[in-house]
Parts: C-alpha cells; structure tokens; sequence
C-alpha cells in the first residue's frame, strides 16, 4: 500500500477525540429518547380514531419522513430562528432535526404495531368495561411494543449514525473532532479510518444484539 | 435387457447418521422398480442419490455401463459439469411438483430442453406438446401452475421430465401430497409410462401400484435392503418380521376382499 | 419578518441545477450499487468461506459506519492510499454505489433465500447448473418480491445524498446554501428546498405504494 501508517498522533489527540465521543453520545441519548418517546405520542395519534387527529399526525409523519434530515438540521438552524425569533445553536437544530425525524419514523413502526393486534383484544378490553385509553395503555401497547422492539432498535441505530449530521452545523461530535484531527495533522487515512471502527465497533455489537432480539421474540410467539 | 442403473455398495451418511449402509441394486431397461420402507428407512435418499440430488458418501454408480465419477485415493469424485449431465438423462418427479410458477406449463415443460439440451424453440415445442397430450394435458398448456389442481400439476412434472428423453424415471412418493381423489390420475400415467416400457424407480406407499404394475420391490429398513423380489411374492408373502409389521400397518382398513 | 420568494426565485435555475445532480448522483449511485449488491449478496451465499467472509466483511462495515463518515473516508482518506485523483463527484459515486450495494446486497440475499428450496431441486433435477437455476428460476421470482424493499431503499439513498453537500458536490442541498448566502434569505430557500425534495420524495414513495398494492394484486403467492 506504500503508506505509514501511523496511530500515533490520533492517540495523542485522544482529548480532542474523546470530547468528540462524548458529544456524539450526548445528542445520541436526546435524540433517541425524544424520537422514541415522541414517536409513541404521534403512532397513537395516527391510529387515533378522531379523523383531524389522524390527518395531523399523517401530516406530520409524512413531512418529516419525506425530507432528508440533514435538510430538516440545516432548516431548524438557519431558517426556524428567522420564522421564529428563537436562536438555535448547533445543538438545538440538530436535536430538533434528529429527533422530529425519528419521531416520525418512530411514529409509523408504533402504528404498524398497533394495528397488527388483534382486534379481539380491543374487543376485550371493550367488554369489561375499559375506555378506549385504558384498552390502550394496558392491553394493546404493551404487545404492541414488545413486538416492534427489533424495529424501534434499528430505528436507535440509525439515530446513533445520524449524530454525524449535527457536524454539519457545527456540534462537536466525533467526526468533525476526527476532521480538526485529520486537518492539523495530515493523516486523514488514520483519522476517518479510526471513526469508522469507533461506530463500527459500537453498533456491531447493537446489530448483533438484535438479531438476537428478533429470535427470542419470535420463540415466545411459539 | 441390459442394466440402466447398478449400484454397488453405496453409503450415505449425514454426519455421524448413517442413512445408507452398503445397498447393491441393479435396474434393467423396461423394469419398473418400487423401494418401499417406513419413514427414515432410507427409500427416499436411496432414489435421490441415483441421480445425485444427494451425494454418496462411499459407492459406485454406473448409468447404462457407465461408471460415474472418477475414483481417486479410494473415493469417488464427481465433477460438477458430469453430474448436470447424467441429471439431464435421468428424470425425477417430486412429491410437491416444484414447477415454475413463473413459467406456463408449456414453458415448465420446454424449459429444460432449451437451457438444458440445447434444442431450439420450435423443436422444443413441438416436443413439450407430445409429452403433454401423453399426460393429458394438453389443453393446459397455455395456463400457469397455480391454476392446476395437485394431480394435474403432478402430471405436468412427469411431462417436464420425459421432455427430457430420459433413460430412466424416478418418483419420490409423488402422490404423497395429493388429495386422495387425485391419485388415482397419477397413478394411471405411471402405469401407462411403465406399459410403454420406460424404466421407472419409485418411492411410494401406494402398495396396490407396487403390486399391480411394479416388476420388482425391495423393502428397505434401517439403511439396507431387507426383502427383494417379486410384488406377488413379497407384499403377499413377507418373510422378515420387520416387513410383516409394515404390510400389517399399511393394510389395516383395506376393504375386505 | 417578512417572507419574499421572488429573491429566491431569480435563483432557481441554480435550485434546479442541483436538483438534476441530485438525481444524476442517485441514478449513478443506482446504477453501480444494484449490481454490486447482486455480486455481494451471491458471494455471501457462496459455500466458499473466503469469497462469503469477504462479502460479509464488506455489508456490515457499510450498513454499521455512518454514511458520511464513509464519504469523508472516500474523499480525504483514499486519495492518500490510492493515487488517484480525487473529486466531489467520484467520492459521491464511489461512496454511495457502495453504501447502497451493502443494503441491496441483503435485500437480493433475502429474496432469493426467500424462494422455496424445492425450485432449486426442479431446476437441478432437470440438470441445470447453478447459474442456470439462478437466472432462469430463482432471480425471476424473487425480484419480484424484492420490488417493495429496492424502492424502499432507492428512496433512502435519495435522501441520503443531501450528504454530498459537505465535501462541495453541487446538488440541490449544496445550492441551497449557496442561494441561501447569496440572497440572504435563508428561511424562503431552505423552506422551498424543503419543499422541493419533499414533492420529490412523496411522489416517489406514492409511486412505490401503488406498484406494491398492484404486485399484490397480481398474486404473490408461492405455487408449486
């Protein structure tokens, strides 16, 4: 291949890097816990019987999922804070960006599972006498949920991946962290490469782990 | 009547599970040969290894005189381009069909012989049409496997085969699947191929066929052929306990004679 | 605060132009990455442990790292390794055939593993090889299962070649911010970039709703 390689001066800036690690972590738990959680509010809306509330969720689900979400970042930085008056600094745009896409993602795989119960367990629920929240919260969502974790967890992992976009608008994650490495010492080879094994080596596990998942999950159905 | 198939001391084994333990068999031309057995007896991966579907751990097979294979330190080595070759003069016909769905009949049936042997359309065609109007199924050339019923989709499998001119045909419990109305159409063409003196192995459980049309049973158990002869001979007559059992278990509610 | 697209509007010819590389990025990216992602999946197939060890290496590196880690690593890192001169446009190419092949690759693995075991022991038995038993009887069949998650997939990787902007390639992202600086109004730009892509990508996965209601339709189910 005829190049040094040379590890060396990535470990130096290990400080640099860290701080890079520590932020793509940071925006990774907001965004995913606000996307997941959120996603949950707007799939229950979307199955919501009320028919304005159905095409308000559908409306909002199909804005943010058909938008590329680096868009969704660079609109929630440049433009939201002229529409609103409200400054949005790196951070703020990016979770605002990750997290509404997510929900909306989140939103649909929620609904998907909702709606794959069996009728019959509404029926159920109906027929000692719970509401229809109440039929919700304690018989549907929790088998619901349960059967798309593998989903929500691919989902979480794309989430993981997307903290690279908020090095767009300038947050300090590990990829531009790993750029200011590559930049001031002239091996990008080693930088980018060494990120890539960072994500790898956190997600293949995660991956792995759902496979997993999908396979207990299955074996319980039995 | 000269030997299409001999097989000479053939193992099979999956693993430390020994399927096959040292069968001899011989197949003349014209004969028809039915392999009968319980579940795990061996009968199917016997039949599936003559045409290589499966691969013999240890044995010789020899196709009209010729030995297949080459032996080497003792083994035997196929080549993968041989074995295409000896499968394309061998028909088999499954127990679940395996027709194209993709594909109409016609094309079910001249498939193999465009890609295969290399005939062009026009005679491939008019070849395909032969075998169907033997089958009996002529007027279904057109339509496409799902609109057939199980025996007819079966039967549109024997043609796809004999499209092939093939030196021997085998039967893997080929009316297994179908509904009990449906056999007996399978069952005829069979009776009719092996009439018109085609050479035919066949796994089935239908005892009535393997008395009245079979030239010669052989009950395998436990990986070994356990009685051979003649179907008067055997099915009426077992002389193994282990037989004796089977024909007892596949007689129990025959109609009284 | 007040909106004014006519400032916008002077521009978009340059919104269009990066409109056009966008879907010229796309289609390439396509074009590379679909049989790519044939050749990846049937070597992950492979009895062969080194060729499917391989392919595997390479569907997971490319599914797991971010894709615009991958991209920094095409445009910065090759050219180091490789001498070969770099630019926007082959990083975005070469980064994106790639990335999408990894996701094709599982969508092709899974469609033909899909296809019941008994159609490759019609076709073997008939004495096709297996090539033969691929193209003719198992490809043609599970395509057409495969149909949903390929347009599924197309339209993520449309999405995801917004990417390009960050290493100077002019798609519609790219002119977005360029436009944006230029007319200094970067709410009315951005909202109609969003708008564009948006029309852009809804079309295309309504487009992809009725293809899978029609191949439904035409009956998918596994006959013998």
């Amino acid at each position: 291949m005829g190049h040094a390689w040379d590890f060396a001066t990535i470990f130096q800036n290990w400080f640099a890097l860290w701080a890079g690690l520590k932020g793509t972590v940071f925006i990774f738990l907001i965004t995913v816990f606000l996307g997941l959680s959120g996603g949950l509010i707007v799939g229950i809306l979307r199955y919501a019987p009320s028919r304005w509330v159905n095409l308000a969720a559908r409306a909002f689900v199909e804005v943010f999922r058909n938008t590329p979400v680096l868009v969704q970042i660079i609109w929630f930085y440049y433009a939201f804070p002229i529409l609103t008056g409200i400054e949005t600094d790196p951070f703020l745009a990016a979770v605002l960006g990750i997290s509404l896409n997510t929900m909306a993602f989140s939103a649909e795989i929620y609904r998907a599972g909702i709606q794959s119960i069996d009728l019959g367990q509404w029926d159920a629920g109906k027929a000692i006498g719970m509401t229809y929240n109440q039929t919700l919260r304690r018989i549907i969502l929790p088998v619901a949920i349960k059967q798309v974790l593998p989903a929500l967890t691919n989902r979480g992992i794309e989430v993981f991946k997307m903290s690279t976009l908020a090095s767009v608008v300038g947050y300090v994650e590990t990829l531009n962290q790993a750029k200011l490495i590559a930049d001031l010492n002239f091996n990008p080879i080693e930088a980018y490469t060494g990120v890539a094994i960072i994500f790898f080596v956190v997600l293949y596990p995660v991956v792995q782990g759902t496979y997993v998942l999908e396979r207990i999950l299955r074996r319980g159905d039995q | 009547m000269s030997e299409i198939i001999r097989i000479e001391n053939m193992h099979k084994s999956y693993g430390d599970l020994e399927v096959l333990k040292g069968i001899n068999m011989s197949v003349g031309s014209n004969e028809t040969v039915v392999l009968l057995g319980s579940s795990g007896s061996g009968k199917s991966t016997l039949l599936r290894c003559v045409n290589f579907m499966e691969e013999p751990t240890v044995g010789k097979v020899y196709l009209n005189g010729d030995l297949l294979g080459s032996e080497r330190d003792g083994a035997m080595q196929y080549k993968d381009t041989e074995l295409c070759r000896l499968r394309s003069r061998i028909g088999m016909v499954f127990q679940h069909f395996n027709l194209f769905p993709h594909k109409t009949v016609m094309e079910n049936v001249m498939e193999g012989q465009i890609i295969v042997l290399g005939r062009d359309k026009a005679e491939a065609e008019s070849k395909a049409m032969l075998q169907l109007i033997r089958v009996g199924l002529a007027e279904k050339a057109l339509e496409y496997p799902s609109r057939l019923s199980g025996g007819q989709k079966q039967r549109v499998a024997i043609a796809r085969a004999l499209a092939m001119d093939p030196e021997v045909m085998l039967f893997d419990e080929v009316t297994s699947a179908l509904d009990p109305e449906l056999v007996g159409e399978v069952l005829k063409t069979m009776r009719q191929l092996a009439e018109e003196g085609m050479t035919m192995i066949c796994v089935t459980h239908e005892l009535g066929f393997a008395y009245h049309v079979a030239n010669r049973v052989l009950f395998l158990n436990d990986g070994a052929i356990l009685e051979e002869g003649l179907p008067q001979d055997i099915l009426k007559l077992p002389k193994t306990k282990r037989m004796r059992e089977f024909m007892e278990g596949h007689s129990l509610f025959k109609l009284p004679d | 605060m007040e909106w004014n697209f006519l400032a916008v509007m002077r521009d978009f010819d340059l919104l269009m132009l990066g409109l056009v590389n966008t879907l010229k990025i796309t289609g390439l990216a396509l074009f590379f990455g679909i049989p790519i992602g044939l050749m990846l999946a049937l070597s992950r197939l492979s009895t062969w442990r080194i060729p499917s060890g391989i392919a595997a290496f390479i569907i997971e590196i490319f599914r797991t790292t971010p894709p615009l880690v991958q991209l920094f690593w095409f445009f910065f890192a090759l050219p180091i390794l490789v001498d070969i001169r770099m630019t926007p446009t082959i990083a975005a190419v070469v980064t994106f055939s790639i990335q999408s092949s990894a996701f094709f690759a599982e969508i092709f693995r899974g469609g033909i593993l899909s296809i019941d075991k008994g159609q490759w022991e019609g076709a073997k038995a008939i004495g096709m090889t297996y090539p033969q038993s691929l193209r003719r009887i198992i490809l043609p069949q599970a395509i057409k299962r495969m149909i949903p998650a390929f347009m599924e997939r197309s339209i993520e990787l449309l999405k995801t070649t917004t990417l390009v902007s960050t290493v100077a390639y002019a798609d519609l992202m790219f002119q977005a911010n360029e436009v944006a600086q230029k007319t200094f109004r970067p709410l009315e730009v951005y909202t109609i970039v969003a708008l564009i892509y948006f029309v852009l990508i809804f079309s295309v996965s309504q487009l992809s709703i009725v293809i899978e209601r029609h191949l439904a339709k035409s009956g998918e189910g596994t006959v013998h």
